[in-house]
């Protein structure tokens, strides 16, 4: 469980969070989103007693991380693959981490096998790709087997394999009732991930929900109809009150209307259905509408 | 002491301490062969010619503690460590000794191999260490590279990078601290408070200066020099820790 | 277009790139997809003639990339980010480009401004965050308005709707009549960018098509049924398919029988129907399926 309760950061003149207070539950990948600049890795930072908040706080179990007496026993962190020296090896890496928490070294041997980086373990860190760096943050993430897990971008420079593989392993994490944050800016990725999203922008909270109803409250559902009665149909429909438009593919999308409702009527008329299947809005969208005034460099979009 | 292990495992999980070590005594050890090899009756060896350029090994030293923390800053394994520890003090501090031990153990070999090779070069000559005072001059060396460390580690603390802390030391060690005295009337008074000359001044101290060297009024006797030296040293190591303890990682 | 005919490339004894050929046609955003190691990389640097291939040949509208006049007016290349002098400013790092081709200086602030640096465009390109970078990046592919971009993990660094920009602005390039060639390992960004794809595993190709034909031929399509009346229904549907509950609100899954076909049979018996959704299979699925052998690392469960 993490708590930031009025969190606050300012450099100088410059507010990075402001009054940021939300809460992630165990037992579920949250998804913590945000455009650029909104404030999430000074927040991630913050959580992780690197950066001192201007006011407010942020606990973990009820405790600030600065409190809690071996921390990676407790949480677990990727924040950037790179924070490793690249002279010294994956395994010694492990290692100082590991005596540091009073941890013992053949957890060592278990996270690199977790990660799939045992067979290169005693080469050194710094001619790492980008994937083998991310995979060896994840073991360090790991070592203390930790009840809470901090993830920024995890599948940065992982390949398609890899991605699937962070993916069912932060919601086996999770499903284990752990507390799973992830930072990510791939939302079609997210949507695959996050089960609760924390959304930011410009320092403030924007939302704190489950996927499911941040995707429904801020983009329009319809249902998208095909039949072959589609031209006694559509009037139908229309006649109930429905709004109907013709996709052009011998298909209409109906809003205003549950399939439910839709299933009915075309029942109690007598038609045939080939389709009948609600649109959800994607999480792209949902985000767009809800972020948009919160985006630091805007490119030109359209012509 | 897991947190001494865990600096250790850190300072010899890279290869640089070990280049350090070897520079630094190759350089001194090599100089003073030279040397050794070319004193004469008008230019005697003696316990103090074989300690006398132990300066070169500390500079190397200076440079090895400074970056054992600003690469920590480099490569931000600085954040993974606060992270692991989150009292940053316990952490920095064992660094401090780790380093520093490391260090005084290189001082150590770098002055006892200095003086071995001019036993070795020159065996007829006397060199025995047997006064107190010799003892001083010769196994001190590892006592001044311990605190010189401390000093470095300090520094490096504060400015974080690299390339300011090593200028930052070498520019104070090797010209502030020799040129300041050239200052008219003040000079010597600012002098005989600098730290390094007061760690020289513990090692020489009640040895015949040699030819050309200014001769200071120092404040304290040898082993209050030593301490002066320390005292600066810790005191901006404690500067350095409460700045870091404050700032963001 | 871009034509690769049986190149090769091998590094002492390990082979990156073995007898591949295939083809990027215009006006289509073409994924380039493979697990790490596969060879994507070496291919892209073969086709910029930035490595030489050891045997085959790869030619842009008929031509080697060095034998073309101005090349940044004919291909366009977004290979990594950081190929910046990081004291240089990102104006300054476009003008030499520029200058180099004889594009006209006008053109660097036209890229600028349709990437939207042109705030910072004075700025050292070293204090860029990853984002700035890609968009420097994107900038620079652009600048001799070429009819073929290749782009290598164009969205890597961006934020949201640097994401969506770049989705759209490929497609856009694509509508315009050019070659527009994405290598990535985001699949699901992918799903909703190329619409054709070349996939390799271990430097050898493993399918050419388009990503809907790519997707139909691995992967088996599923429909979701609700109905008032599904136990009927899973009793009628029993005798020609499978049919699943979905764990998660008990609505039934029927493999193997089409949509239009489960509706029929539960119009001709007068059965609800509430939904009535084919499900896709995903593109990771599809390339799970097919290049199972070719992967590098595997990590454990």
């Amino acid at each position: 469980m993490i708590e930031a309760i009025g969190l606050t950061k300012r450099y100088g003149k410059t507010v990075a969070v402001d009054d940021l207070s939300f809460s992630v539950a165990p037992g579920k990948v949250t998804g913590f989103l945000g455009p650029n600049g909104a404030g999430k890795s000074t927040t991630m930072r913050m959580i992780l007693g690197l950066d001192r908040p201007t006011s407010g706080k942020v606990l973990i179990d009820g405790k600030p991380y600065a409190g809690l007496h071996r921390p990676l026993r407790t949480v677990g962190a990727l924040l950037d693959a790179k924070w490793v020296h690249p002279n010294r090896s994956a395994r010694a890496h492990l290692r100082w981490l590991a005596k540091s928490n009073g941890l013992p070294a053949r957890r060592v041997d278990e996270v690199l096998e977790t990660v799939g980086l045992t067979a290169v373990a005693g080469k050194r860190a710094g001619g790492y790709s980008l994937g083998m760096s991310q995979r060896l943050g994840i073991a360090a993430a790991l070592l203390g087997d930790p009840q809470v897990l901090l993830f920024d971008e995890p599948v940065n420079g992982l390949d398609p394999e890899g991605i699937l593989w962070i993916r069912n392993f932060m919601q086996g994490l999770a499903a284990e009732g752990r507390t799973v944050l992830v930072s990510s800016h791939l939302l079609s990725e997210m949507a695959l991930t996050a089960s609760d999203l924390v959304v930011i922008g410009k320092g403030k909270l924007i939302s704190q929900s489950t996927t499911q109803e941040f995707v429904e409250r801020s983009s329009e559902a319809s249902v998208k109809v095909r039949s072959p009665q589609l031209g006694a149909l559509g009037p139908l429909l229309v006649d109930k009150g429905f709004t109907v438009r013709d996709n052009g593919d011998t298909s209409l999308s109906v809003s205003g209307a549950t399939s439910d409702q839709i299933g009915d009527i075309v029942a109690a008329n007598g038609f045939v259905l080939h389709e009948l299947s609600p649109q959800r809005g994607s999480l792209e969208e949902a985000f767009m509408q809800l972020t948009g005034d919160a985006v630091e460099y805007h490119a030109e979009i359209g012509k | 002491m897991t947190l001494l292990a865990v600096e250790r495992i850190k300072l010899f999980s890279t290869r640089s301490p070990w280049w350090c070590a070897a520079l630094a005594l190759v350089i001194t050890v090599g100089i003073t062969a030279l040397i050794a090899a070319n004193t004469s009756t008008e230019f005697p060896l003696t316990v103090g010619v074989t300690q006398a350029f132990y300066t070169f090994g500390m500079y190397v030293v200076l440079v090895m503690a400074a970056l054992a923390i600003t690469t920590e800053y480099r490569f931000s394994t600085i954040r993974a460590t606060f992270l692991a520890v989150p009292n940053r003090i316990s952490a920095l501090l064992a660094k401090t000794v780790v380093v520093s031990l490391l260090a005084g153990v290189i001082g150590e070999l770098v002055a006892f191999g200095s003086w071995g090779i001019s036993k070795l070069i020159k065996p007829d000559v006397n060199i025995a260490i047997n006064t107190a005072q010799e003892w001083r001059n010769v196994a001190g060396v590892g006592a001044v590279f311990f605190v010189g460390a401390i000093f470095a580690i300090a520094i490096g603390t504060l400015l974080r990078h690299t390339a300011g802390a090593v200028a930052l030391l070498l520019v104070w060690a090797l010209v502030v601290e020799s040129l300041v005295g050239i200052i008219p009337k003040i000079g010597d008074d600012i002098q005989r408070w600098m730290p390094f000359v007061n760690g020289n001044r513990f090692l020489t101290a009640g040895t015949e200066p040699f030819p050309g060297e200014p001769v200071i009024n120092y404040p304290f006797g040898a082993w209050g020099s030593l301490g002066y030296f320390a005292a600066i040293s810790v005191g901006l190591l404690i500067v350095a820790f409460v700045v870091a303890k404050r700032r963001d990682a | 277009m871009i034509e690769a005919k049986r190149l090769s490339k091998h590094y002492g004894r390990t082979v990156a790139v073995d007898d591949l050929s295939f083809t990027v046609n215009p006006g289509r955003v073409t994924g380039f997809l493979g697990p790490n190691g596969a060879g994507k990389s070496t291919t892209m640097r073969m086709i910029l003639g930035l490595d030489r291939p050891n045997g085959g040949d790869v030619l842009i509208d008929g031509q080697h990339y060095a034998g073309l006049k101005h090349p940044l007016r004919k291909v366009g290349a977004l290979l990594d980010a950081k190929w910046v002098h990081p004291n240089r400013s990102a104006r300054a790092h476009l003008r030499w480009l520029a200058k180099s081709n004889r594009l006209p200086v006008s053109r660097v602030d036209e890229v600028l401004e349709m990437v939207g640096l042109t705030a910072v465009a004075g700025k050292r390109a070293g204090g860029f965050s990853l984002g700035m970078s890609q968009r420097l990046g994107v900038a620079g592919a652009l600048l001799g308005d070429p009819e073929i971009l290749l782009f290598d993990e164009p969205v890597n660094g961006l934020d949201p709707e640097g994401i969506l920009w770049i989705r759209q602005l490929m497609h856009r390039l694509a509508d315009d009549g050019r070659t527009v060639f994405v290598s990535s390992h985001l699949l699901s960004e992918m799903a909703q960018t190329a619409q054709d794809l070349i996939v390799i595993g271990r430097g050898k190709l493993i399918a050419a098509t388009t990503t809907e034909q790519f997707i139909h031929d691995a992967t088996e399509d599923r429909v979701r049924v609700r109905s008032p009346q599904a136990s009927r229904l899973r009793e009628l549907l029993a005798g020609q398919a499978l049919v699943a509950d979905d764990a998660v609100d008990g609505a039934l899954v029927v493999h193997g029988l089409a949509a239009s076909v489960v509706g029929e049979v539960a119009a001709e018996n007068g059965i609800v129907l509430h939904e009535l959704s084919p499900q896709r299979g995903s593109l990771e699925e599809a390339f799970m399926q097919l290049t199972k052998e070719s992967v590098d690392y595997h990590a454990h469960d």
